[in-house]
């Protein structure tokens, strides 16, 4: 190890740790011998979390390259889409007269449904729960590792094999399939009615299952070291913000997944078994099927049932890492620690008796809805405390501006843009003109997209050195927000007007309607701003794979001056985190600017007579 | 090419982005640690002070600027009862979700500003305060109660289903549209102003596009037009239905959507409250309706004067989805009885006498006197036609034609009173149409009420006399309808 530096932090941890028999072996264990065991097959929670952050971004890259292909449709229906015939083969329709280039309508809608999926669950969940949960939940507790490292590993490689398949649903001379993220039947359940919902859907639901299953190995992981393997000291009170994000997380999705995957199930038996869980009465491609009884709302029960929570287990975690780096760069505690915990709790339980609230306009008993509105709107009340309680932390502070906690400042930006008008889509009386138009597109896309995107960030600059021991360019990084921050903005602001004047989302073209038509240059305008947010991306990719190699090395093991954990361990720390002693915890997790102190480590020992605020 | 420039000069702009941070980077190194760290707080707490009001400025100047799409301002108010409800909610939600959009948007940059980093300066400790986590825990609570209380209000009231009480064609109209892929199938009750019954398994796409069950006879009279027309002020329920997958039946202007969904009819109640030339004479009055509709034809009709109240589907539904257009028109009480006038039944023009219908040898008999009659009313009115031409001529030194007599009768202050003979068989012996005192022919004809008379040979009514012939064609149609109609029961 080159940069042996014995700090106040490794004092502490030698002087008031424990030594649990664990054997620190320089030439590896069992967990790291050969390239395999280590960078492929690896048990060790922090190569995990790195392989997590780089498959989260490769889809990352190809969801937001067709999030551009299918805007270029939009903004510039007339422009000629030849020249992407090379990449998208077949579905660029060209018309041998002119050779003009259009986008299958087909297509456009498969470009839609995959960019959607493979956001929500490949990059926003997978890519930032599973990231960060696997790096940070044993080191911030003062685990050795995962409660079951071997399941850790399985979780990954499920979450893999579900992209391997998803990817190969991309190349089906049917396509992939293309009827929204929902999947809703029976347009997913009949081939006879999209040229997606055949193969395309199969391998959908099959990639979808398979990543049912990653997400709650990971997620019983995630429970059990919370649960079981915090060190001595570390009560629930004294957990980071971080772990009880995750931690919640993990709950939420343990609860709500499976539910997904019995939807899922129910939906193959359809097509392939002749049941009849959600078609009824239906005549399609020329002939009414033989099945009645069933109900198409089922599936919307059953996928909102996961869906909503779905939402909270993408913002959480980013909500959680806000709440860290902003501390940390405020050199303040988070205001109301207590307050926080309670409110993601809060949040935790609500999101799931809210579902119904993607359901207002679906048929449902409307006095159904009315319950659905009231618990809908009492989660405006932990979100504003928590907003307030992030604006509280910046005042007063002393805040270190670095690409990290300039994406966290962003962050509580977009949660409150996106969640003002997230009153408006709850409140069912508004969501009758409002639904499934651009209002929404904007609404989700910041308060859930963006935002969460913001929180990865602001974790992925705030946590580069702990992964790979140098700093990413903190610069570039600045550039990165700057661009991302305005342009986010400049992309999805605009959509507010169009959902309000009317125009539905999931529109190929505007033209057939005449109120919808008259957006040609706002389209244009949100188009261009997209490509430029989506290169504006690739710095960060840049700079993220440069700096792994040429990055600005971590010298110090605490260059942040944090209290937690992760920063008392080696800076390029083997399996088991800590060699010898395992830390031991004294207090909470803020102790920013305390009796004069710039910061005080959660090993340090209370003074005589000092109060725990964690308390 | 342009393409090759435009990569070029992006990847121009990465190198350039790159080398600043390699530059600044090596800056760090030299300048140490903690005055890096300085400028880079200036620099951006600074950036977030310039943001504050830019970002402000821009909503507020693009709500300005886009103000004509905002709910319930200018050319996009509601056009239905409910919907101006569903405005003003809007709109008062947009008010207080404005102020803490705002208050807490300058709080945030302002903090970021005010609390940069500064070399010796210290944090404060302040970790929580009840008081003020109360404060803002109530506030929103009280808010949101205010704005659940409103809007549920108004949703109860807007999804309201019509009463048990309450009579379809008095007190409100129900019609139905079917959503397919991809379009949307219309249908109509007719004059019994109920819908018959249908089935799933007896859709037929030539022939039956809905499943009608032609045993009912609800459906005799039912019709499919293209097009929804609808008179202003009266209640609608529309009952709501999918032939294939999910649809969403969604009316912009009227705050309307609701999904179709394949084996649960919904429906959605509402009223309209705009005809579409009042809609039409409201968007006058806003510049860009002033634009020419088709831009390749500048000369041509004004946005506003094309404008169609518009049916579209919001439920993904395949490919088409983008394309389910069907056009609604409200128009005023009498436009609307003589549209559904001139409406004929599905079943009489596709399926009588066919083998889809149930009485084909009743019906076809029937439709045979009736073709019957209707070519002795050909005859007829041949007969007159060269008879009126007679008249028409005899009259014609007074200068106009032969409407000369109704004019003049109307002019004198009478009741004038033209007997004709129309419809052939289905009417009974002749109609007698009034025009009442006051009333010129010219407006008598704008009403409607002559408007037959007019069509099928407008002169010289008083000279007929309906024929032997005619009579007898007639009373056989009748005996065959009745027929018809005991084998039905």
């Amino acid at each position: 190890m080159a940069n042996i530096d014995v700090t106040h932090e490794e004092h502490s941890v030698h002087d008031h740790g424990h030594h649990d028999d664990f054997h620190d072996e320089h030439h590896g264990d069992k967990y790291q011998s050969g390239f395999i065991t280590t960078y492929i097959f690896s048990m060790d929670h922090k190569m995990i979390a790195k392989q997590f952050l780089i498959t989260g971004m490769f889809w990352a890259i190809i969801g937001g390259l067709m999030s551009l292909v299918f805007r270029l449709q939009l903004g510039f229906p007339e422009s000629d889409m030849a020249w992407l015939q090379p990449i998208l083969r077949g579905w660029i329709v060209v018309d041998p007269a002119t050779g003009i280039g259009t986008l299958d309508p087909e297509f456009y809608y498969a470009l839609v449904t995959m960019h959607g999926t493979i956001l929500v669950f490949f990059v926003l969940t997978a890519g930032l729960s599973g990231t960060f949960s696997n790096l940070l939940i044993p080191l911030q507790l003062g685990a050795r590792d995962m409660a079951s490292p071997f399941l850790n590993m399985l979780s990954y490689w499920f979450f893999f094999l579900a992209g391997l398949v998803m990817f190969a649903s991309l190349f089906l001379s049917t396509g992939p399939f293309s009827g929204g993220w929902t999947a809703y039947p029976p347009l997913s359940a009949l081939p006879q009615a999209s040229s997606g919902s055949g193969a395309g859907m199969t391998l959908w639901t099959v990639s979808l299952v398979l990543f049912v299953v990653s997400v709650l190995l990971g997620g019983i992981n995630y429970i059990t070291t919370v649960l079981n393997l915090r060190t001595k000291g570390m009560n629930m009170w004294r957990m980071p913000l971080t772990i009880w994000a995750f931690f919640v997380t993990a709950i939420l999705g343990l609860l709500s997944f499976p539910v997904l995957a019995s939807a899922f199930f129910l939906i193959m038996f359809d097509r392939g078994l002749g049941t009849s869980f959600y078609l009824s009465e239906i005549f399609v491609g020329g002939q009414a099927l033989d099945q009645v009884g069933g109900s198409p709302i089922l599936y919307q029960h059953l996928f909102w049932f996961l869906g909503h929570p779905e939402v909270y287990i993408i913002i959480l975690p980013a909500m959680g890492l806000v709440s860290e780096v902003l501390a940390v760069h405020c050199r303040k505690p988070i205001f109301g620690y207590r307050a926080m915990v309670y409110s993601i709790l809060a949040i935790g339980f609500l999101s799931f008796i809210v579902w119904a609230h993607h359901m207002f306009m679906s048929g449902v008993n409307p006095f159904i809805s009315n319950f659905f509105v009231i618990f809908t709107l009492i989660i405006a009340v932990p979100s504003a405390v928590k907003v307030f309680n992030w604006i509280t932390t910046m005042w007063g502070g002393n805040i270190r501006f670095n690409a990290a906690s300039l994406f966290a400042i962003g962050f509580v930006s977009m949660f409150i843009s996106g969640g003002l008008t997230g009153i408006f889509l709850g409140n069912s009386a508004i969501d009758i003109q409002l639904h499934d138009t651009y209002f929404v597109v904007a609404h989700f896309h910041i308060v859930m997209g963006i935002a969460a995107f913001f929180g990865m960030f602001a974790g992925v600059y705030h946590w580069y050195p702990k992964m790979f021991g140098r700093f990413m360019n903190d610069t570039l990084g600045k550039i990165h927000f700057w661009i991302t921050f305005a342009g986010a903005y400049l992309i999805f602001w605009p959509m507010h007007y169009l959902g309000m004047a009317g125009v539905p989302r999931r529109y190929y073209s505007f033209t057939t309607f005449d109120a919808f038509a008259h957006f040609e240059a706002m389209n244009q305008f949100i188009t261009v701003a997209a490509i430029v947010v989506f290169g504006a991306q690739l710095l960060l990719v840049v700079n993220f794979f440069y700096s792994m190699f040429f990055g600005r090395e971590q010298k110090t093991r605490n260059p942040y001056g944090a209290t937690t954990l992760e920063w008392t361990t080696p800076i390029h720390a083997g399996h088991g985190n800590w060699p010898g002693a395992i830390p031991h915890i004294h207090r909470w997790a803020y102790d920013y600017g305390k009796d004069g102190k710039e910061f005080i480590p959660q090993t340090t020992p209370l003074a005589e007579g000092e109060k725990d605020e964690g308390h | 090419m342009t393409l090759f420039i435009i990569l070029l000069i992006a990847i121009l702009i990465y190198i350039i982005f790159i080398q600043i941070g390699r530059v600044t980077d090596l800056a760090r190194n030299i300048r140490g640690e903690e005055r890096t760290q300085t400028a880079a707080n200036n620099a951006n707490g600074f950036g977030m002070l310039i943001f504050m009001p830019l970002f402000l400025g821009a909503c507020v100047w693009s709500a300005l600027y886009y103000k004509d799409s905002m709910l319930g301002y200018g050319p996009h108010s509601a056009a239905s009862v409910h919907g101006g409800v569903l405005d003003s909610i809007f709109d008062v939600t947009l008010f207080f979700t404005g102020i803490v959009f705002i208050v807490t948007h300058i709080a945030l940059f302002w903090f970021a500003w005010k609390y940069r980093g500064k070399v010796g300066q210290k944090a404060k400790f302040f970790a929580h305060s009840s008081q003020l986590e109360l404060i803002w825990t109530v506030i929103p609570a009280i808010v949101m109660t205010f704005l659940v209380i409103k809007g549920l209000d108004a949703w109860n009231e807007a999804t309201a289903d019509v009463g048990p009480t309450e009579v379809p064609g008095k007190d409100y109209i129900e019609i139905e549209a079917m959503g397919y892929q991809f379009a949307w199938q219309l249908r109509y009750p007719g004059a019994d102003h109920k819908l018959g019954s249908r089935n799933y398994q007896l859709i037929d796409l030539a022939n039956n596009p809905i499943g009608q069950d032609w045993n009912d006879p609800k459906n005799y009279d039912d019709f499919q037009p293209d097009k929804i027309v609808l008179p202003v002020g009266k209640k609608v329920r529309v009952r709501i239905l999918a032939r294939d997958v999910l649809h969403n039946f969604y009316l912009p202007h009227f705050r309307v959507k609701m999904d179709a969904v394949p084996g649960m009819p919904t429906y959605f109640v509402f009223t309209p409250t705009v005809t579409t030339k009042e809609y039409r004479n409201r968007l006058k009055n806003y510049p860009e309706y002033q634009e020419p509709a088709d831009p390749a034809n500048p000369e041509g009709p004004r946005r506003w004067e094309t404008f169609e109240y518009e049916l579209a589907c919001a439920e993904l539904c395949g490919k088409g989805h983008y394309s389910m257009r069907r056009i609604v028109e409200i128009v005023s009480e009498e436009e609307y009885e003589e549209w559904l006038a001139e409406q004929k039944s599905y079943f009489a023009q596709n399926i009588m006498g066919t083998d889809a219908d149930p009485n084909k040898e009743a019906n076809l008999k029937k439709m045979e006197a009736e073709k019957a009659a209707e070519e002795a009313r050909k005859a007829r009115e041949a007969a007159q036609k060269a008879a009126a031409a007679g008249a028409t001529t005899s009259v014609g030194g007074m200068g106009t034609t032969g409407t000369t007599t109704v004019t003049t009768g109307a002019a004198g202050g009478t009741v004038t009173t033209i007997g004709t003979q129309v419809g052939g068989a289905t009417s009974g012996g002749g109609t007698t149409v009034e025009i009442p005192e006051g009333m010129t022919e010219e407006e008598a004809k704008k009403k409607g009420l002559l408007k037959r008379i007019i069509e099928k040979g407008k002169d010289k009514v008083e000279d007929i006399k309906e024929n032997r012939a005619d009579r007898k064609a007639r009373k056989a149609a009748e005996k065959a309808a009745k027929e018809a109609e005991n084998n039905n029961n």
